[in-house]
This record gives C-alpha cells, structure tokens and sequence, in this order.
C-alpha cells in the first residue's frame, strides 16, 4: 500500500448507524485489513455513526434480526493495535448517549478538537 | 462443495470453510484435517478452542499476527509464536486452523 | 483540505456537520445532490451565504444542470466548477474528505 517505512496517518470517519446500510460494517473490515499495513490508525465516530459503538447490541437468529452483532468487533480492535477511538461531544449529547452507553473506551472530543484531528491527516476515509 | 461427516452433509464454500458456522462439531475438524493428512493432537484442539473463543467473543476470525499476540498472553510465550503455530499448521495457522475451527476465513486473509 | 458533500441538505446533515469541522480556508465541493444547498431561496441559503465567509465553496455544474436547475440560481459567492476543475481542487490539496 505505502513505501515500506512510510508511516501515513489515516482516519476513518464513521457517520452511519449500523444495520440499516452497509457503511459501518464495509468501514470496520476495512480498519481491520488496513491493520496490516501498520499505518497510524484513528477511528472518528460523528453522527448516526456513533450508535454503531452503542452497548447491549441483540441481534441474534433465534430472537433478532438474524445478522453478525460487529459491536462486538469493535473490542478486538485492541488487539490490532488500532486505539484511537475519538467521538463526537455533540452527535452523543444529541441523541442522550454517554460513554458509559458504549462498548469500547473513547475519547469525546468538541468541534474544534475533531477538526484539529481531521487536519492533521494525510488520509481521511470517509463511511 | 460440502462434506460426509457421520451420514450429514455440510456445506462448505469453495476453499473448504463451513457456511454454516453452527453446524460443526470436533468429527468435521477431525475430517477437514485428515483431508489434510493431518491427525488433530491436544495442542491443535487447544488453538482451535482458543479461535472459537475468540470468534464468539469478537465476531471474527483474528489475523495471523494478532492470533498470535493472544495466543502468547494466553498460553504463554512458548506457544505465542510463529514457528510454534506454523508446526501445527503448516498451511497458516490463521487460514488452516479457522477452517478446522468452523470459522470463516480471517478477514484480510487471501 | 478539500471536502466533498454530495447528498441533499434537505435529505441529510452531512453539509452541515462539514461546516461545524472544516477549517477556515477550506475548500468544500457540492457535487451530485449536494448541488441543491447551493441554490438560492432555499432555507439554507443563509448558511451557504455565512460559510462563505470562512470557505472556497465549489459547485459542480453538470450537476446542476442535470436536476433541470440553472447555472445562474446559484447563490453569490460559490463557484461553479467543471469535471476539469474538481480534478484540479482534489490535485492541489493534501487530502479529500468525502461527506456522505
């Protein structure tokens, strides 16, 4: 992908729910075949995009909608060295999240925090 | 494609992975290996348990290099390692074990 | 940085959530139906107007004309552009961010 010891920063930009389109689930595979390369890595959830990380996700065959629950994805990204995990203050403010409502541990950043982050990117991926 | 396994068929894709994840049982790791002329030790189960685990608690099958990772918090150095892991599967422990496991292939695997 | 919107206002918030991050300086591109937050006398037309005062704000004509609207509709301030000069903005800026 890169020139080998090129270290680029890339960001992935998360602003659709889960389930109801394919935006969030293309977007995690893609983290995680991009894991691969070793870049360095951040995770931006604005938007409907931060209920993809929403806790107590039930969507299994026998009582649900009958699809893979990949919230559960988002704790293995640990383990794929991907840690940034950034969310957007207003998105959650307005639909009555709190941390605590996720899955996996982020860090909430205002507007001018989450431009700053954009800005400093030499990829941004939009999903 | 699909397989015998005690008088059932299952279904598998092109490459030999389970369609249905819910269908396997240790027999059709035992048959998926032989196909391979490979007889599953209790070092081989305990790689297999451990990308189940994985896969229910993560909802994928774990790269090479990530299994690998796990595997030595887990079990120890000694077994956290490739040429560990390769000696036991020699077609890629992520790739080979997966399919013996009833996982789908890792993502990002080709 | 070049950003790109190409739903409706009306339809989504993806404009306005590219102004509450962009930088000032920015450049931002209406292509496909972001085109119709370009427009004079809609209800966005005094947020178009306010952000030009902190973005290059781009329009794709093809686009515009497809949806049977007129070149000359387009709010002051926002530039139209071509096939040819969206190649030109994403060519001279570090990276594109796409909002959907």
């Amino acid at each position: 992908m890169e020139e080998q010891g090129v270290i680029k920063k890339f960001l992935y930009v998360n602003r659709k729910a889960p389930y109801g389109s394919i935006y969030a689930l293309e977007s995690l595979e893609v983290v995680l075949i991009g894991a691969a390369f070793e870049q360095d890595i951040s995770l931006a959830f604005i938007d409907d995009g931060v209920y993809q990380l929403k806790k107590n996700q039930q969507t299994s065959v026998s009582s649900g909608i009958g699809v893979k629950d990949f919230s559960k994805t988002y704790r293995a990204l640990e383990g794929y060295d991907v840690e940034k995990l950034y969310v957007d203050n207003k998105s959650m403010e307005e639909r009555g999240l709190t941390v605590d409502d996720l899955i996996v541990d982020v860090q909430l950043l205002d507007d001018a925090q989450m431009a700053q982050l954009m800005e400093q990117q030499d990829v941004v991926l939009s999903f | 494609m699909a397989i015998e396994v005690n008088g059932k068929t299952i279904e598998t894709d092109e490459e030999g992975y389970l369609i249905n994840l819910a269908e396997w049982n240790e027999d059709i790791a035992k048959i998926l290996a032989a196909e391979d002329e490979l007889s599953i030790t209790d070092n081989h189960w305990e790689v297999i348990k451990f990308l189940r685990d994985y896969y229910d608690e993560y909802q994928i099958a774990p790269a090479v290099r990530v299994l690998t990772k796990a595997i030595g918090k887990k079990l120890g150095p000694e077994k956290g390692n490739s040429k560990y892991l390769y000696e036991l599967f020699p077609y890629g422990p992520a790739k080979q074990a997966c399919r013996y496991a009833g996982l789908p292939k890792p993502t990002g695997c080709v | 940085m070049l950003h790109t919107v190409n739903k409706s206002p009306f339809d989504r918030n993806s404009l306005e959530s590219c102004l509450r991050f962009a930088h000032q300086g920015h450049s931002i591109l209406l292509f496909e139906d972001g085109v119709y937050g370009a427009l004079k006398g809609t209800r966005f037309e005094t947020l178009l107007t306010e952000a030009l005062k902190s973005y290059n704000i781009y329009v794709l004509v093809p686009d515009i004309e497809a949806r049977g609207m007129r070149t000359d509709g387009i709010i002051e301030g926002i530039k139209p552009t071509d096939y040819a000069g969206f190649v030109d903005l994403v060519a001279q800026t570090k990276a594109v961010q796409a909002w959907l």
